[in-house]
């Protein structure tokens, strides 16, 4: 029988699972001893089943530049990843604490801007951000909050310290797929769940929808909470149908919904219209409201900025809360924190050089051949420089952009990322960096998924993670390694 | 209930049904092409003038063969393949997951898969038996778990509406179909026998010879075969069954009135005639019954489905 794990080495980089080669860390010991009893045939048997239960399970995602194609099968990696839980919660609170001021730098931006006035943030970051929206000044919405769920995207650096990469406030995407890899995972691997005190993910959807059931304008028992999708061609869409039906609320496009003579809105059903009280929408701000926002937007409502300002729908995220996205905004994380609870961040921020600074740019254009360059305001990984893997054309390319608009660019140091092992090929063994997307709710409570969602660069060497991209997944476990086992 | 879900599940339960039927009837045909005598010029294209696809079918096809036949229905009509009904079948449920039950999702997705990986079985002939049984079988697991365990409430109403209206299509087909071929018979020594042969196969393709033997109790002849397929009132595959539970459901439902009162109009009808005989009076009956059956779609979709539009 040969055995995958003997030769498994993460070189320099840290590993989540084992601390040198052949020996465990602490909350995976039970996972590799329970694992090395695993053949290769083994390994790469468990990896086929759960590739064929993700397509019976439907799990699926879009890849925009496949045409047509809806259905990719969701890529996903058998071994776990594996974090103790005494830094597990420690990072929690700082994820809620994050999120925490960001909302009251949110909702300041919109209301008095004293932050700008104190002369902690440049009043120009804030008015060339893209997702700036002039029509949500002076707006409160229910709970003072705007950003009621956030995806925050963590990495681990060489020393295993956990650092916040980028801050998901407008519709962040993930956590159905953190749902799905672990019952994918209770299938595939069943008998270590009895072995291994691994705590469960699936309070998500119930919090998510008290998170938006207390956002109501109507006080009434049960408020008509939607979920408001593009369509099937989006690329979560598999997640946006997922956690309607997780929380037993309404799947409605645009065409669904409609505002009426008294701004509020209703959605067309087989017995005339009934009124909405929550959108959980996922769509972006843009195409939200085609009488405010973009024109031509099928995928919005007409009216429904009007709605919302009047305070007669609750939108989450609410309209705007996009700018603390941005990715300047990021830079004054730490200082924001500072500034509104303050504290000292919990989780730091990754190294972040600004473009528009002229120091800091000239140490960027100097040296984009060692740094990650990152666009201000896109997500999914599009857009980016990653310099030690670029080519002197991508160089020269991107040093133009940044002359041209510094600030829409930043730029940050080639982490070590992390690794965990991932199946290679049959059965074989090889270290892959990965990343942690944790989800953050906030309404009257603030709560923290156990872990998150685990995204792993399959390509050797490579650091992008996204779906979109060619990254796989992991099932996440937090493990408490004091308490016994079950 | 939202009007779109609404109209998805409706539709989900009519091509549910459609791949169910369409399996059946190739399998029917298959059995039912061995039984009868070689000078019996009955052909594979039989089941393509059932489904009203000749034109389809020529765009394709100009030899009208077995093979071309049963891959037409299993794969290459866009509006009656097996196929093609489980893509559409599967982008209804997708887009339906918050009110169908989740397995659905599950069992259309593996159903798929397994008409996608075998369908070289099912153009064949040496496994088509098993792999149309594998279809037949997905299907009315798939409704057994709808049936099992699904909340009465609207969506439920919807799939019984989508479901019974398309059930009472298809035996207005089949029966066209056992009166086409039955007629086309030479009155020779053979053909009592053969008659009894296709009405057989009618029955079975309806998956009601059992329950015809039980309730009419008496030996497969036209006049009952007739009677039974349109007018029994607990056989769930017989016509006025269907129109009676499409009535009955319906009254559950909000702003139902048009339909209620348009179905009451149709058994008004129907309890005035009296067709017994499998001749050309019953075509034209079946005929006309089809055409029913497309306002009855019309009525449900201008009532709960496009009155937004």
């Amino acid at each position: 029988m040969k055995n995958a794990w003997g030769n498994y080495t993460a070189g320099a980089f840290y590993d989540e699972l084992i601390s040198s080669p052949g020996n465990a860390r602490q909350p995976a010991k039970k996972l590799l001893s329970h694992l090395r009893s695993f053949s290769e045939e083994d390994l790469s048997s468990r990896q086929q089943l759960a590739e064929s239960t993700i397509r019976e399970m439907g799990v699926s995602f879009t890849v925009y530049t496949e045409e047509g194609n809806i259905d990719r099968a969701w890529p996903f990696d058998i071994i776990p990843r594996v974090i103790g839980k005494k830094q597990w919660d420690k990072t929690a609170a700082g994820l809620e604490q994050r999120l925490q001021a960001l909302n009251l730098f949110i909702n300041d931006l919109y209301n008095g801007q004293k932050i700008i006035k104190d002369g902690i943030i440049p009043e120009f970051v804030l008015k060339q951000s893209k997702n700036y929206l002039k029509e949500c000044e002076g707006i409160s919405p229910p709970l003072g909050v705007w950003a009621h769920i956030c995806g925050t995207d963590l990495v681990r650096d060489g020393s295993g310290d956990f650092f916040v990469l980028e801050d998901n406030l407008r519709v962040p995407s993930g956590v159905s797929y953190m749902l799905e890899n672990r019952s994918i995972m209770k299938r595939v691997l069943p008998d270590i769940f009895a072995e291994v005190n691994i705590a469960p993910v699936d309070e998500y959807p119930g919090k998510l929808l008290e998170t938006l059931t207390a956002l109501s304008p109507r006080k009434i028992k049960q408020p008509s909470v939607v979920v408001l999708t593009p369509g099937i061609f989006n690329s979560a869409y598999f997640e946006h149908a997922f956690l309607a039906q997780q929380m037993g609320a309404e799947l409605v496009e645009g065409s669904d919904l409609i505002v009426q003579d008294d701004d509020c809105v209703y959605m067309k059903t087989i017995s005339g219209l009934e009124k909405v009280d929550v959108i959980y929408r996922r769509i972006d701000d843009e195409f939200l409201d085609p009488e405010v926002f973009n024109k031509k937007s099928v995928l919005g409502v007409a009216g429904l900025m009007r709605a919302w300002s009047k305070g007669n729908v609750a939108l989450a995220n609410a309209p705007g809360a996009g700018v603390a996205d941005d990715k300047v905004v990021y830079a004054y994380v730490p200082a924001i924190i500072k500034y509104y609870l303050d504290q000292d961040p919990i989780i730091p921020n990754v190294e972040t050089f600004l473009c528009y600074d002229d120091k800091q740019r000239e140490y960027v254009l100097a040296n984009l051949d060692k740094l990650v360059v990152k666009p201000a305001n896109e997500s999914g990984g599009y857009g980016m420089l990653i310099g030690p893997h670029s080519t002197k054309k991508e160089r020269d390319e991107f040093a133009g952009l940044i002359k041209k608009n510094p600030r829409n660019y930043i730029a940050q140091p080639t982490l070590d990322l992390s690794t965990a092992p991932a199946i290679v090929g049959k059965g074989q063994l090889g270290a892959r960096h990965i990343d942690l997307r944790p989800f953050v709710l906030q309404g009257k409570k603030s709560y923290v998924t156990t872990g998150g969602l685990t995204r792993v660069a399959m390509k050797e060497g490579s650091l992008v993670v996204n779906s979109s991209q060619g990254g796989g997944s992991k099932d996440t476990w937090i493990v408490d390694t004091e308490k016994g086992s079950k | 209930m939202l009007s779109k879900v609404a109209e998805r599940v409706y539709w989900s339960a009519r091509y549910l049904e459609r791949i169910e039927s369409t399996a059946r009837l190739i399998h029917i045909y298959d059995t039912l092409l061995f039984d009868l005598p070689n000078s019996v010029e009955i052909s594979w294209y039989n089941l393509i003038v059932i489904n009203s696809l000749e034109e389809e079918f020529a765009e394709r096809y100009s030899v009208k063969d077995e093979r071309n036949v049963v891959k037409f229905m299993l794969v290459d009509s866009s509006s009656s393949s097996i196929t093609s009904s489980l893509k559409s079948l599967r982008e209804n449920v997708r887009t339906t997951r918050d009110v169908v039950l989740e397995e659905t999702w599950e069992m259309t997705n593996e159903l798929s898969m397994y008409v996608e990986e075998n369908i070289k079985q099912g153009i064949g002939r040496k496994q088509r038996h098993e792999f149309l049984d594998h279809i037949i079988k997905s299907c009315q697991q798939i409704l057994g778990l709808l049936f099992g365990n699904m909340t009465q409430g609207a969506p439920w109403l919807f799939l019984c509406l989508g479901r019974n209206l398309e059930r009472a299509d298809m035996a207005t087909r089949i029966l066209d179909a056992g009166a086409s071929a039955y007629y086309q018979l030479k009155n020779d020594d053979g053909a009592v026998n053969t008659r009894q042969i296709i009405l057989g196969h009618v029955l079975r393709s309806l998956n009601a010879d059992q329950a015809y033997r039980r309730i009419m109790r008496s030996t497969v002849n036209a006049d009952a075969v007739i009677e039974f397929l349109l007018e029994n009132e607990s056989f769930p595959r017989s016509i006025k069954f269907c129109h009676n539970t499409i009535q009955a459901q319906a009254k559950k439902l909000p702003q139902s009135k048009r339909l209620v009162s348009e179905m009451q109009h149709l058994e008004n009808v129907l309890s005035a005639i009296n067709v017994v005989e499998l001749n050309a009076a019953l075509r034209d009956h079946l005929n006309r019954l089809q055409i029913c059956h497309i306002n009855i779609h019309k009525t449900i979709d201008e009532t709960w489905f496009s009155t937004w539009d």
